[in-house]
């Protein structure tokens, strides 16, 4: 035989249809997707709105923090400080501007005599004009210029609406009784949370020593609110001063420093709520990998004779990523248009929180991040069943049942998964700005994915290896349908276990938080604190709780100082070392330290090493210390620390440590002195005791607000509430933005069904022109469906209990026992709605006749 | 001048626990350029996996084929696709078109994949010529059998191939259909000049080509000249 002819040139190169063919064919080849790709469309949108509209909140919040930062301070210098201003500073003080005012804060049991309500309130007397900036928001419009005239308190709302008392009415303060002349709605600088928390009675500054309440030992907080001329710089023009107010312990805010710490945390808020909607998104793209997935198995035909026309492996993938991106784009486009109208919704629900009116606007940076992070993952989880498309033989054509091609393990998915691990975790850190979080959150999405998928193959495997062939064909048919070709089992235990495990886990975790605050009102422990008894007053306040039947259940006398040195360094050196890294926390050197002292451990103290406190050699006091504190302040046995006990130094040598319960309700301190060594400091002590009802709390409230004004009493039981509010509060916010991937996950759940609907749709007819009835179809769906919820839930459960589990363990260090019935409840309602979602995709099959439902499915 | 060559050819399947299964036994024939070409024998016989082969659409265990003098053996997946772009049309027994394109798109198809610009005007013309120049914006499930396979053969000649591979073109038809597409699809051929190797079961379409191979166990069992009758062909 001889050798052919070679004539022309062996055209080898590939096919040179172009880009434009290319986005020609995947208009083409959407025709007949485009209605079931909507809702995988819909997927990418939700999630993406939900990143677009918690970063562009972010961005609104923080550009009107700038904007409004004055009013978070109200003036351009604030000075605080726990003791009145030194006289010999006062006269520098009033050259830093002739415009200032000032204020002494106080906590005092404040009451309202016409209704007899009695509660701890943040008393404030001011004197000047502050606030500088902003605007106090009062009712009526004339009560501030009352207030300034002398003629009466203005009242938190919060605290009126409690008791029910009303403007007009008089408020009792210590020794003093003023009319109310207006309800305040909102203070500059101050949040409402912080109202709910602490609601303030401002009464006029020249009235404060009426009350008696300031007085030697008394905890009060002095500070002074300066206004400066435009344009000057207020760190520029205290900086002559920093030696002095160290010193003197005087701490400074200017507007900038305000607006950064401000600023900072609510980054951080928005960024870790940007975290949740990344959950979201996720969700979705899970949902764009199973629809693509199941969409690929229909094309591989398609492509097979497009490969048999010429069509090279790269064409035909490129065709259906482009589609793919293309709708890709289109929920991103979607997402981002929906994601603005979520941002302008987040300010009413973060209301609370805010400490500024935030402006709503568009924010570009966010709706690009949204729409190039939702893009991009979108194309890549996409990519993974893309990928075989490029390997699908052109043999298909002759032999349908080929499918050697796509069998094979594939080189490229590696590399896909790769870039999504990568993708995930950079996003995460862009998230967080914390290399450890991103990490910990892309570990524990993985171990989750994992685990859920995990459950799947070996459902799929335990189901086929154990079949229950006797049972009726109803429950066969349902099984079957798990591990079937083209079954659903893998990618709807994973989309719905993930929503699942999101949702048990922020109950589970708000359950454990509260659980934990609520063991403090439990069983006999206290539940109202007495305290800035005067030492002259301790027999009296006993004697009157005597009188009520109240027990005392503990009584401690403290005395506040500040740290001076740590090892003879100053705390100014320190903290200028810890600014170089040194890394003693800021806190541990500025704060005011309410110590004790006894010779004993409480029970909820055991010593952890050292000896318990003790006088040393020539009577230094050896102190103990808390054994988290010994740690974060790099101490050591045998190291000193120098205390400025309100003016006096005094040096302490740290002579052991203390592990501390801090749940429990119990005056508990950092630092425990011996006996012997502050008897003679200025001091206060607390009595704690326990009421058997409001009634009970009510009557010893008033006594005291009667005969020992400036003792203050704290409701454990009220703070429990508001800190129950708060929790309620903040779960609310975070449900919100959970909310977008439940109803993601929903979505994917209807994406998956609805994708798969035409296979399931045939074979449902096939199962009719056999001789099933309407009935056998729709219990075979009914089982195939609400199995699959009902794993997916149990599955999503447990890992969130293993989450929660982990958290009480280890972060809140609480016993653990959540209540079974709401889970069960959740997963009940998971199997439901997903049984719900799969007899809806199925109604078509069930109302019309067979042959009809084949033609419409074409 | 030979369009297609075959030397030696052999396909064989790993089976499992046993020895391979061999469908295809050293098959060797060539054709000319505007011959026709009929490839006969029972189911089983080793007709499509031959036309798999000759296509370029699968990879043979052993031997050569030259296709308009290019070795498909030596190529890779895509540049066989190239290949069949260039030089190939096809017709299949279930049609194959594309779901989701028009009749015309359809058959643009082919040009479109060459980068050929205004598509639309050729690929027109062979719908008129094929008879559904009113159909041209019908979806596949809007056409008859007979209809699709119309637009199937457009298809296959919208390249102006030089060799077209038909199975079982009339597989999934009535008598009547079959017989219109039969014609149309010769009357193409010859119009053309196409090299045409037709698969099938009828030995009455089969008598219509020049010449026959009549396959057997994966073997050429017959190599004979439709015309004049029963004269032997060349080995």
């Amino acid at each position: 035989m001889s050798q052919p002819t070679v004539s022309p040139p062996p055209p080898v190169a590939a096919a040179s249809a172009g880009l434009g063919w290319l986005l020609r064919m995947a208009w083409r080849d959407s025709r007949r997707g485009r209605g079931r790709l909507l809702l995988f469309v819909a997927g990418v949108a939700l999630g993406i709105a939900a990143l677009v509209g918690i970063n562009s909140f972010g961005d609104n919040l923080a550009r009107s923090i700038n904007e409004q930062a004055r009013e978070l301070l109200g003036a351009d210098l604030v000075l605080s400080a726990s003791q009145p201003f030194d006289s010999a500073l006062v006269p520098a003080l009033r050259q830093l501007s002739p415009v200032q005012s000032q204020e002494q804060a106080f906590g005092s049991l404040v009451q309202f005599p016409r209704v007899r309500g009695v509660r701890l309130a943040q008393v404030r007397g001011l004197s000047g004009g502050f606030p500088y900036y902003g605007a106090w928001d009062v009712r009526p419009a004339g009560a501030v210029a009352a207030y300034r005239a002398g003629r009466g308190a203005l009242v938190d709302d919060v605290l009126l609406a409690q008791f029910g008392a009303r403007v007009g009415d008089s408020v009792r303060v210590g020794r003093s009784g003023f009319l109310i002349v207006g309800r305040v709605l909102h203070t500059p600088g101050q949040s409402g949370l912080g109202s709910a928390v602490a609601p303030t009675v401002f009464i006029p500054g020249a009235a404060v020593a009426g009350t008696g309440l300031v007085q030697r030992g008394s905890r009060v907080q002095y500070r002074r609110y300066f206004r400066f001329a435009p344009g000057v710089d207020a760190a520029a023009k205290i900086k002559p001063f920093e030696t002095r107010f160290d010193q003197a312990n005087i701490d400074s805010d200017t507007v900038a420093s305000r607006q950064q710490r401000t600023g900072r945390a609510f980054h951080d808020l928005t960024r870790y709520l940007g975290l949740v909607a990344f959950v979201a998104l996720l969700l979705g793209c899970v949902g764009v990998a199973s629809t693509v997935s199941l969409y690929v198995r229909e094309k591989l035909a398609p492509v097979a004779v497009l490969r048999c026309l010429g069509a090279s492996g790269r064409q035909a993938l490129l065709i259906y990523l482009i589609q793919t991106a293309g709708l890709g784009l289109l929920g991103a486009l979607l997402g981002a248009a929906l994601g603005a109208g979520v941002q302008a919704v987040l300010p009413r629900v973060l209301g609370d929180f805010l400490p500024v009116a935030v402006r709503v606007g568009v924010s570009w940076p966010a709706i690009a991040t949204g729409v190039g992070a939702g893009l991009g993952l979108a194309v890549l989880f996409a990519l993974l069943p893309l990928l075989s498309i490029r390997r699908v033989a052109p043999l298909r054509v002759l032999r349908a049942a080929f499918e050697a091609d796509t069998a094979a393990p594939d080189p490229l998915r590696g590399l896909v998964l790769a870039l999504l691990a990568a993708g995930i975790f950079g996003f995460a850190y862009f998230q967080t700005r914390e290399w450890k979080l991103a990490l910990g959150f892309g570990a524990g999405l993985a171990a989750a994915l994992g685990a859920l998928a995990g459950l799947g193959w070996g459902l799929t495997w335990a189901v086929r290896r154990y079949f229950p062939g006797g049972w009726g064909y109803v429950w066969r048919q349902g099984l079957a349908n798990l591990y079937r070709p083209q079954n659903q089992t893998l990618v709807l235990l994973t989309s719905i276990g993930l929503g699942t495990f999101l949702l048990a886990t922020l109950y589970l975790t708000q359950g454990l938080l509260l659980g934990r605050v609520a063991t403090a009102d439990a069983g006999r422990q206290p539940n109202l604190v007495l305290y800035d008894i005067q030492p002259a007053q301790r027999a009296g306040v006993e004697a009157l709780l005597a009188q009520h039947r109240l027990p005392v259940m503990q009584r401690v006398p403290i005395v506040t100082m500040r740290l001076a040195a740590i090892n003879r360094q100053t705390v100014s050196a320190l903290k200028k070392d810890t600014a170089g890294g040194k890394g003693i926390p800021a806190w541990i050197l500025s704060r005011e330290y309410r110590v004790t002292y006894r010779d004993t451990l409480s029970r909820t103290e055991k010593l952890k090493a050292g000896t318990l406190p003790r006088l040393g050699p020539g009577g230094v006091p050896y102190v103990s210390v808390d054994n988290g504190y010994f740690e974060r302040a790099q101490l050591k046995l045998g190291d000193t620390l120098t205390f400025n006990v309100q003016g006096a130094p005094l040096l302490t040598v740290v002579g052991g440590t203390r592990e501390v319960d801090w749940s429990r309700v119990q005056t508990n301190f950092l630092v425990l002195f011996p006996n012997g060594v502050l008897e003679g400091a200025p001091q206060f002590h607390v009595v704690l005791t326990r009421t058997p009802n409001t009634a009970a709390l009510g009557a010893v409230q008033q006594a005291l607000v009667r005969e020992f004004p400036n003792v203050s009493a704290l409701d454990l039981g009220l703070i429990l509430q508001t800190v129950d509010d708060i929790l309620s509060k903040i779960s609310f916010v975070i449900r919100f933005m959970a909310g977008f991937s439940i109803a993601t996950g929903l979505l994917v759940l209807a994406s998956s069904v609805v994708v798969s609907r035409y296979q399931r749709t045939r074979e449902s007819v096939l199962l009719r022109t056999l001789g099933a009835s309407r009935r056998q179809i729709l219990r075979i769906t009914l089982v195939e469906y609400a199995l699959l919820g009902l794993l997916a839930a149990l599955a999503g459960i447990a890992l969130a209990a293993l989450a929660a589990w982990a958290l009480a363990a280890w972060v809140f260090e609480a016993s653990y026992a959540p209540n079974p019935l709401p889970l069960l409840g959740l997963a009940a309602g998971v199997a439901a709605l997903t049984a719900a979602i799969g007899l809806f995709n199925s109604r078509d099959v069930l109302r019309r006749p067979p042959l009809e439902v084949l033609r419409a499915e074409g | 001048m030979s369009i297609l060559k075959v030397e030696n050819l052999t396909k064989a399947y790993p089976a499992a626990g046993g020895a391979p299964l061999t469908v295809l036994q050293s098959v060797s024939f060539e054709i000319g350029a505007g011959d026709t070409l009929a490839v006969v024998g029972p189911s089983g016989s080793g007709k499509t996996t031959l036309l798999g082969l000759c296509a370029g659409l699968d990879r043979a265990t052993s031997g050569s084929v030259w296709l308009k003098g290019v070795p498909l053996d030596k190529l890779g997946e895509d540049q066989r696709a190239a290949v069949r772009n260039q030089y190939v049309g096809f017709i299949f027994q279930n049609f194959q078109l594309l779901p989701t394109l028009t009749a015309l798109e359809n058959v643009q198809v082919p040009l479109e994949l060459r980068g050929e610009k205004g598509s639309a005007a050729p690929a027109r013309a062979l719908l008129e010529r094929v008879g559904l120049g009113k159909r041209a914006h019908h979806y596949p499930a809007q056409l008859s059998g007979g209809e699709q396979q119309r637009v199937s053969l457009a298809r296959a000649f919208a390249n102006r191939p030089a060799l077209l591979f038909a199975d079982e073109p009339t597989g999934n038809l009535d008598p009547d259909t079959s017989e219109t597409v039969v014609n149309l699809l010769f009357e193409l051929n010859r119009e053309a000049g196409t090299t045409l190797v037709l698969v099938t079961h009828d030995l009455e379409l089969a008598a219509r080509t020049q010449r026959t191979l009549r396959f057997r166990g994966g073997a050429v069992q017959e190599d004979y000249r439709n015309e004049p009758a029963g004269a032997p062909a060349r080995a």
